[in-house]
């Protein structure tokens, strides 16, 4: 049943080999654009395929390394995939929606400067739900993915691309983006190690805003090691993002190996009491026992405004959404609806925008709208911002008395392709793990813990302190085999 | 407070320019009415006198006031669905 064969190097084996002269980075790059080739058809997870560009990548590497130049780059020709809502300077970047369906853009997002600086090789842009609206990569133009698990069922989302295409063993490594949980829901649906990093620690230029106070761009791996090489590269302060945090990356790799002897784990019991499949609560269990056998302690910490997370984030992250999105309006990129003579410029906008943007994105941007308008701001938007706090002091207060949280991912494996799309709101409900990392800033990884009964991966989520990504790492890396 | 009918639904897609069909209008408005509905969940708890939080790092962001090179006027009407490209302007629809 598991889909990648375990003869896959990680990116840092691959970066060694290349490093090495054991493979050059031209046979890595021609490898994954064979695997690509012969397993995105069935899995739908790239959008598009950046080939001649990544062989032209991979070439320089080669004519460096034979000069012995650039050999100290961490992702030396490690081939990667990125989502396709992080703009590529001549690359077509959609978000996955008809509006943006020819969209070039005229610059590059600051992570992938950083990636190819760090030497990875762009190999292509993958699958999401559109603007990163959804938890399936069901709402996307270019069609579903499919999870590499079992193909009848969704990958998650809204990263599902990213995720299918390190799943399916097409790349080493991919970067998605979270604004709700669409790192870590795809991560833990595909088996794989998730992280979202702290508010901030990640440049958010050229990332295609959801909403801006929530988005994180992060690493999707098979390994820790990988995570943590990932971030490094990607990580700092960007001074083109005014909310990129001034604070220093400490060296992730060297938290690896470094256990949890003596790390206090919180669990918050009462939210597990109800609505999580019993496989997934057993995955849970085992990860906990193997946490205090390598030294840890359990804490029992209550998150009581919890059960108002789900409200609080579609409340906060439409409203933003409402705004970032009102871009789109066909007049400087994008789609341009055909109007009759006696259509006009207002016209223009609204079948534009009608033409361009699918069902669950028009949802959210009416959502936010009415939210934010007059007379019903206070009663659900401001609410829904002053409950945020609430949240937040639940957290501060747990990290009083526990160095990590710890909670399952989701309440359900991977469900099959369709099962939910007829009800947004039962979708919804299912991010009610995720979205509180998002509402708080804190830094939150999704790691493998094994299978269901019907043999589908199951995530436990760690969350940490603000900017503590290495205690998760080290403590995510205790749960690998 | 929470159920919209369809005449608000209609009212809130002319406020976000989105011109939707009758179809359209009569799917979402039980759909926006259930999400409202858990929304109003929120109302049981007391929040007087609670900061809102509008951002999840409070930290002092300053950059340099610098003189930088803007994207070139060709670059940025390069993607636009009509521009006037040798006068460097965006075309829209009539106006009046």
């Amino acid at each position: 049943m598991k889909p990648i064969p375990s003869s896959h190097p990680s990116a840092r084996q691959i970066a060694d080999d290349i490093r090495t002269g054991h493979r050059s980075a031209t046979e890595v790059c021609e490898a994954a654009l064979a695997d690509i080739a012969s397993a995105n058809p069935r899995l739908n997870a790239f959008v598009t395929v950046t080939a001649d560009s990544a062989r032209a990548a991979a070439a320089r590497i080669d004519s460096d390394r034979a000069r012995g130049a650039g050999l100290d780059r961490p992702l030396l020709g490690v081939p990667v995939a990125v989502k396709d809502n992080l703009c590529t300077a001549g690359i077509r970047t959609t978000a996955a929606s008809r509006i943006l369906a020819d969209y070039v853009p005229p610059y590059s997002a600051t992570v992938l400067t950083r990636l190819e600086q760090a030497g990875a090789v762009l190999v292509g842009k993958t699958n999401l739900d559109e603007f990163s609206m959804g938890s399936s990569t069901e709402h996307s133009a270019h069609g579903a993915a499919r999870n590499p698990w079992d193909e009848a069922r969704t990958p998650g989302g809204s990263s599902g691309g990213s995720a299918a295409a390190v799943a399916g063993g097409m790349v080493p490594v991919a970067l998605g983006s979270d604004t709700g949980g669409s790192i870590r829901q795809p991560a833990a649906f595909c088996g794989l190690v998730g992280l979202k990093p702290t508010y901030g620690r990640v440049s958010r230029y050229g990332l295609i805003a959801f909403a801006s106070s929530l988005d994180q761009v992060g690493p999707m791996t098979r390994t820790c090691a990988d995570a943590a090489l990932l971030l490094e590269a990607i990580a700092g302060h960007d001074p083109h993002d005014a909310t990129s945090a001034q604070v220093p990356v400490p060296p992730l790799r060297e938290a690896l190996g470094r256990g949890v002897a003596g790390l206090r784990i919180g669990v918050p019991r009462a939210l597990l009491a109800e609505g999580v499949d019993a496989g997934i609560l057993h995955g849970f269990e085992i990860a906990l026992q193997r946490w205090t056998e390598a030294g840890a302690t359990l804490v029992d910490i209550a998150l009581p405004h919890t059960a108002y997370a789900v409200p609080v984030y579609y409340l906060i992250a439409t409203a933003e959404a409402s705004s970032n999105l009102s871009r789109y309006d066909g007049v400087r990129y994008g789609y341009r609806a055909p109007l009759t003579r006696e259509q006009g410029l207002r016209d223009a906008y609204a079948l534009s925008r009608a033409q361009g943007f699918g069902d669950e994105v028009k949802r959210r941007i009416m959502l936010g709208t009415y939210v934010l308008s007059h007379g019903y701001y206070d009663a659900y938007y401001l609410k829904a911002q002053q409950v945020r706090t609430l949240l937040r002091r639940d957290y501060e207060a747990a990290f009083g008395v526990c160095d990590a949280v710890a909670m399952p991912t989701t309440p359900s494996p991977a469900y099959r392709l369709g099962e939910k799309t007829g009800s947004p709101l039962q979708m919804y409900l299912e991010d009610i793990f995720t979205v509180s990392a998002n509402l708080t800033g804190l830094p939150a990884i999704s790691a493998p813990a094994g299978l269901t009964p019907e043999g589908l991966p199951v995530g436990i989520q760690l969350m940490g302190r603000m900017f503590d990504e290495a205690t998760l790492l080290a403590a995510a890396q205790v749960l690998e085999d | 407070m929470s159920a919209l009918t369809r005449d608000e639904v209609r009212r809130i897609a002319d406020l976000a320019h989105l011109a939707l069909s009758e179809e359209e209008l009569a799917r979402f408005t039980p759909q926006l009415s259930a999400i409202l509905e858990m929304a109003a969940t929120l109302a049981r708890l007391d929040t007087s006198g609670i900061e809102p939080t509008t951002q999840a790092l409070a930290l002092p962001t300053e950059r340099d006031d610098n003189e930088r090179q803007p994207l070139p006027r060709a670059s940025a009407l390069a993607a636009a669905p009509d521009a006037a490209l040798e006068a460097g302007l965006f075309k829209v629809p009539r106006v009046l």
